[in-house]
């Protein structure tokens, strides 16, 4: 079927870009497969129906927030030779917890698997078709899921607040000296 | 989904390349010979009768030059910089509507490659996206002028990016729909979204300069500061591409323009036509609007000068966004008001 082939393609991407995230040793190159990865999951996206969070997706962090990553380490301007070396017996120890880690996730996931293809497949094709369109997620959020919607965005706007406060106060302190 | 959709698609997504390419190797020349006209001079007029043959003298020199690429770049990255401005500036043409359906062999054909539902969500992806080729570009470059080109990109995109959002949301409001085919066909015949939202037009139109980092935004290239910006070490087709790109995102926000504030294909007295000619003549006034805009971005390009680094960013933070917020939030209440919601 060609919906499995490409879902099992992109995934296969998705993971091969998401492991040369942490196999590169260029921090401009792991933020670029990481833009990429971010690409690839806005794929996974586009194939369940969700334009909408697809989309968002890719304006949120591969548009926004990995652009300020990038200006940030072009400013400090990493390179090879700059990044830290550790020593074999840090390597063995991260590997391990890292191992461990895994497990966990793994063993917390496998009960939550998501549903089987046949359960989605038992609604209408329209159902399908309209599962993510923006007109149902706008009337999801702003009926069944008001209160965290509206909170989440009170955290949005204290943050927002925040950094602009923080920036006064430091532009007053260079005045008073 | 059948062998002929596919064909249709595959042809309609070739020559909407040709035509992007093709406008955007003409738009050169058209702006040489308009800076000309403005500041009286000939212009080009060696290559060919009045000179027409001039873009295709300046391509063929472009891919004669040496490509030289400097000791201390990061290859790859230096190769996909211009790569991926032109990319960026070329997929958003797939998502625009050049006119209304046509019939061709017995087949009804869509004039778009693709009605997406979050047309308008996708323009703000590609955008967003857009800053990578000129940051990836000038930071591979090594060079000091090219890193402060392309940090100068990328703080200009992310602070105009919110004051074009926020102004589009008002069209958004006023159509119900993210899809630009609605979006077009709600401003049948004359009803354009220009005559109810003349301010967020304003807006969005000083932040697509911006955008497409013409001047008076040019401050990434800002050859009297800089040299020549993010693209100082950038020479042969790789320079071409940047330059190039330039002129491809010129044309396709010329054609958002039109599209969300002019009405995109409609024109008044449409009304009196049908079928093939109707959509011709709906092509041909698209593209009229398109060269229109692309005219006013030159003639300002000729006319204001640069701004400032400071003056940009005061213009966006502290001057476009609250009025963009203005305009949504009286748009919204008058909008709630006539669905009688007080």
């Amino acid at each position: 079927m060609t919906y499995e082939l490409i879902s099992y393609i992109l995934g296969g991407l998705t993971i091969g870009s998401a492991l040369m995230v942490i196999l590169s040793r260029h921090p401009i190159r792991s933020v670029m497969y990481l833009v990429i990865t971010f690409f690839f999951i806005s794929g996974h996206m586009v194939l369940m129906n969700a334009q909408f969070l697809a989309i968002v997706n890719v304006i949120v962090y591969a548009g926004a927030i990995m652009v300020l990553f990038l200006f940030v380490l072009m400013l400090l301007n990493l390179n090879k030779e700059s990044e830290p070396k550790m020593s074999i017996a840090s390597q063995v120890a991260a590997i391990i917890s890292g191992g461990i880690f895994l497990l966990v996730l793994l063993a917390a996931l496998s009960e939550s698997i998501l549903p089987p293809m046949p359960q989605q497949m038992s609604k209408s094709i329209a159902d399908i078709q309209n599962e993510g369109l923006v007109q149902n997620l706008g009337q999801l959020l702003f009926s069944k899921y008001i209160v965290p919607f509206e909170v989440s965005s009170i955290l949005f706007l204290a943050a927002m607040v925040g950094s602009v406060l923080l920036a006064k106060r430091e532009k007053q302190n260079t005045e008073e000296l | 989904m059948d062998t002929a959709l596919i064909i249709e698609k595959f042809v309609l997504v070739v020559i909407l390349f040709l035509i992007s390419l093709g406008i955007a190797a003409y738009s050169t020349y058209f702006e040489r010979k308009l800076a000309a006209w403005i500041q009286d001079r000939v212009g080009p007029d060696r290559a060919g009768p009045f000179g027409i043959l001039q873009p295709i003298a300046d391509g063929v020199k472009m891919f004669l030059k040496e490509d030289f690429t400097p000791q201390n770049s990061d290859k790859w990255l230096f190769i996909i910089g211009p790569g991926i401005a032109m990319f960026t500036a070329l997929i958003t043409s797939a998502i625009i509507p050049w006119g209304p359906d046509i019939t061709l062999f017995g087949r009804t054909m869509s004039l778009q490659v693709t009605d997406f539902n979050v047309g308008v969500l996708y323009i703000f992806g590609v955008v967003s996206i857009g800053v990578y080729g000129i940051m990836i570009g000038g930071w591979a470059s090594n060079n000091k002028y090219s890193l402060f080109g392309a940090i100068r990109a990328s703080s200009q995109m992310i602070s105009y990016e919110l004051a074009m959002g926020i102004s589009l949301i008002t069209i958004v409001l006023m159509s119900g729909s993210l899809s630009l085919t609605d979006i077009v066909n709600k401003q049948h015949g004359m009803d354009w979204n220009i005559w109810y939202q003349p301010i967020s037009f304003l807006v969005f139109f000083i932040c697509s300069l911006a955008e497409t980092n013409r001047a008076p935004f040019d401050l990434p290239e800002c050859e009297s500061e800089l040299i020549g910006g993010y693209h100082t070490e950038y020479s042969s087709m790789k320079l071409g591409l940047f330059l190039f790109s330039e002129y491809v995102a010129m044309f396709v926000s010329s054609a958002l323009m039109a599209i969300l504030f002019f009405g995109g294909y409609n024109f008044p007295g449409m009304d009196a036509f049908s079928g093939n000619l109707l959509a011709l003549l709906c092509v041909v006034a698209f593209f009229a609007k398109i060269f229109f805009f692309i005219f006013v971005i030159m003639w300002i390009r000729w006319t204001i000068p640069r701004f400032r680094f400071d003056q940009l960013m005061h213009l966006g933070w502290k001057t476009l966004i609250p009025i963009a917020i203005i305009n949504m939030l009286i748009t919204g209440l008058v909008i709630a008001f006539n669905q009688g919601w007080f």
